[in-house]
C-alpha cells in the first residue's frame, strides 16, 4: 500500500509541475534582460515600467475593465431577479422545465456556437442601426447574455439552500412584498448575489472566443491583444502583461474562494 | 381562474402572484430570449442559405453547406473537412481521457491533506482553472522553445532538427489541451473524492481484492457523479476549441474550432460556418446522449 500512496504522491505533484511549468515560465522570462532570445541575461523590471507608457495596452486594460464591469452590474441585476421569479412563484412544471433549459444553453453550447450565433445576430442588428458595429456595446451584451445565465444558477441554488420558511414567517407578521424584498429576501440572498456577481466578473475577464468574434478595431481587450501580440512575437513585454494578469487572477480566485468557504460553512 | 390562495403566508388572488411573477421572470428571460435563442435559432436559418460572392448572404435555401462539409465540392468528394471533424473527436476523447487519468492521483493527494492546509492545496488546482486561456496556451511556447531542454531532447533524438521548436505540432497540441483542461475535470473531481468512503476500500482490501478491483468496485461508483461533470465540462469545450490548435497547432493540426473561426473571419463565409456550427451542435448534443446512456449503465452496476 505505501509503494501506492508513494506513486499518487509522485503523479500528483508531477501534474501541479504540468500545470505550473508553462506559467512560471512566463513569470520567469518577464523579468528578464534582454529582448530577444531565452537566455538569462539578469533581473530588470524595464518590462514592466514600459507596460505603463505602452498607450494600446493601456486603452486595453481600460477596455476589459469598462466590459468586465458594465456587463457585471447588468447582468447580477437580470440573473438575481430571474433567479427570484424562477424559483418563488407556482409556474407549472412544463414551464420550469423550458426556463431550466434555457438557462443551461450558455453552460452546454460549445462558446464558439454562442460566439458565432452573436456574429449572426449582430450582422442582422447592424442593418438595423449603425449601433451594432463590432465593438465594445456588442461586446457587453455578449458578455451579459452568458453572464446573466450564470447569476442566476448560482442565486437560484443559494435561494433553494436558505428555503421559503423565513419568508413566510415574514408574510405571517404582515410583511408587505417590497419590504419582504428589501428587508429579508435580498439581505438573505446576499452572499448568493456577491458570489454569482464575483464569477460573472471572472468571467468576462477570462473570456477569449466570444471577445474574439464580436469585436471591433476600437475595442481590444488585453486577451485580445496578447492573442495578436503573440501571434506575431513572443516579447518580454507580453511576459510582463501576463504576469500581472496572472496575479490580478489569483488575487480575485483567492477572495472568490475565502468569500464562497465563508457563507457555505457558516 | 381568478380563486384566492394562500402561498408562504400571504393571501392573494391567483392572477395577481402570476403577474408579479411574471414581472420578476420578463427581463432577465426577455434577454436570453433576444440574445440567445434568437441567435440560435438564426444560425439555424443562416446554415441553409448561400454565400454571395462578396461574402454576403443570399437567401437561397439549400442543405448545399451540409453537403460541402460532408465532403462534396465541385471537384468531387473529398474526405477533408471530415477529418477535421473525426481529429477534433479524437482530440477531445485524448485530451478528456488523460485528464481523467492525471486528475485522479491529484485528487486522492488532496483529499489526503489535513484539512488546515487541504484549501491551500486546492487553490493551487483553482488558479490554473481561472486563468486566461491565451496566457496559459502561449506560455508553452517559452516551453517547447528550442533553447529549453524538451527540444533539445527531441533534436538529441532525432524527433526534430535542431534549433527548432516543439511547435506547431500535434504533440504541442495535446499539451496545451490537457493542461487546459486537466482543471476543469479535477475540480468536480475532488468535490466526488473529498466524500469518498474510505471504510469500503479498507473492506476490500481486507478480503484481498486487487487494486484495479478496489478502483473499478470501491472507488469509481462512489465518484462517478464528479467524474462525470468533470467529464461534460471538459469534453464538451475541447471539441470547439479553437485557441489552442490555432497558436500551438498551426496549419498542420487544424480543428473544428479553427474552421469555423475562418468562416466567420478571413473567407467570410458565415453560412457555411453556421453549418460546421451546426455539425459540432449535433456532435457535441450526439456525445452527451452517448455518454448519459453509458454512464447509466455503469450506475446499475
Amino acid at each position: 500500500m505505501k509503494k501506492i500512496t508513494l506513486i499518487v504522491n509522485i503523479a500528483a505533484i508531477s501534474t501541479m509541475a504540468f500545470l505550473y511549468l508553462p506559467l512560471v515560465a512566463v513569470a520567469f522570462f518577464s523579468v528578464n534582460n534582454t529582448k530577444y532570445g531565452l537566455i538569462w541575461k539578469g533581473f530588470t523590471l524595464d518590462w514592466y515600467t514600459k507596460l505603463f507608457q505602452n498607450e494600446l495596452i493601456l486603452h486595453a486594460a481600460w477596455n476589459t475593465l469598462v466590459l468586465a464591469v458594465v456587463s457585471t452590474v447588468v447582468s447580477t441585476f437580470l440573473g438575481t431577479i430571474l433567479a427570484i421569479g424562477m424559483d418563488r412563484f407556482p409556474w407549472p412544471k412544463k414551464m420550469n422545465t423550458v426556463l431550466d433549459m434555457i438557462l443551461h444553453l450558455p453552460v452546454i453550447i460549445p462558446d464558439i456556437i454562442f460566439a458565432a450565433a452573436m456574429v449572426v445576430a449582430f450582422g442582422f442588428l447592424r442593418s438595423a442601426s449603425t449601433l451594432f458595429e463590432p465593438g465594445l456595446l456588442n461586446m457587453i451584451i455578449a458578455h451579459i447574455t452568458f453572464q446573466t445565465a450564470f447569476v442566476a444558477l448560482v442565486v437560484r441554488s443559494r435561494l433553494v439552500s436558505i428555503g421559503k420558511d423565513v419568508e413566510e414567517a415574514a408574510r405571517d407578521l404582515y410583511a408587505g412584498t417590497t419590504y419582504l424584498l428589501w428587508k429579508v429576501t435580498l439581505p438573505l440572498l446576499t452572499p448568493g448575489i456577491v458570489a454569482g456577481a464575483m464569477l460573472a466578473f471572472t468571467l468576462s475577464l477570462d473570456d477569449f472566443v466570444i471577445s474574439f468574434f464580436t469585436a471591433g478595431p476600437d475595442s481590444v481587450t488585453l486577451p485580445l491583444y496578447i492573442f495578436a501580440a503573440v501571434r506575431r512575437m513572443v516579447t518580454p513585454q507580453i511576459h510582463a502583461l501576463s504576469t500581472i494578469v496572472l496575479l490580478i487572477t489569483i488575487v480575485l480566485v483567492i477572495s472568490m474562494e475565502r468569500f464562497t468557504r465563508k457563507f457555505n460553512v457558516k | 381562474m381568478n380563486k384566492l390562495m394562500i402561498w408562504y403566508g400571504e393571501l392573494l388572488s391567483q392572477k395577481s402572484l402570476i403577474k408579479r411573477g411574471f414581472l420578476f421572470l420578463t427581463p432577465g428571460m426577455l434577454w436570453l430570449i433576444i440574445f440567445l435563442v434568437l441567435p440560435g435559432l438564426i444560425l439555424i436559418v443562416v446554415s441553409f442559405a448561400t454565400r454571395g460572392s462578396y461574402g454576403e448572404l443570399v437567401w437561397e435555401f439549400s442543405f448545399e453547406n451540409y453537403k460541402r462539409l460532408l465532403g462534396y465540392g465541385i471537384f468531387g468528394w473529398t474526405p477533408d473537412y471530415l477529418l477535421i471533424l473525426l481529429r477534433s473527436v479524437i482530440v477531445a476523447i485524448v485530451t478528456t481521457a488523460l485528464s481523467v487519468l492525471l486528475s485522479y492521483p491529484l485528487c486522492f493527494f488532496i483529499a489526503g491533506k489535513p484539512e488546515r492546509t487541504r484549501y491551500l492545496w486546492l487553490t493551487i488546482v483553482i488558479i490554473p482553472f481561472w486563468t486566461n486561456m491565451v496566457i496559459r496556451t502561449y506560455a508553452w511556447f517559452l516551453i517547447l522553445a528550442p533553447e529549453m531542454p524538451f527540444a533539445r531532447i527531441a533534436a538529441f533524438f532525432k524527433l526534430i532538427s535542431p534549433g527548432m521548436p516543439l511547435y506547431p505540432s500535434a504533440f504541442a497540441v495535446y499539451l496545451g489541451m490537457i493542461s487546459m483542461f486537466l482543471p476543469f475535470v479535477a475540480l468536480p473531481l475532488f468535490s466526488s473524492v473529498e466524500r469518498l468512503d474510505w471504510t469500503l476500500v479498507e473492506a476490500a482490501q481486507d478480503l484481498y481484492s486487487s487494486n484495479v478491483r478496489i478502483f473499478m468496485h470501491a472507488i469509481l461508483p462512489q465518484t462517478l457523479p464528479g467524474l462525470s461533470v468533470g467529464v461534460i465540462l471538459t469534453f464538451v469545450p475541447a471539441m470547439g476549441m479553437f485557441v489552442v490548435p490555432d497558436l500551438l497547432g498551426g496549419a498542420k493540426y487544424m480543428l473544428v474550432g479553427n474552421l469555423i473561426q475562418q468562416q466567420f473571419g478571413t473567407s467570410r463565409d458565415w453560412a457555411f460556418g453556421a453549418a460546421i456550427s451546426m455539425g459540432l451542435m449535433v456532435l457535441t448534443m450526439f456525445s452527451l446522449y452517448l455518454y448519459k446512456r453509458k454512464s447509466k449503465g455503469v450506475d446499475l452496476i
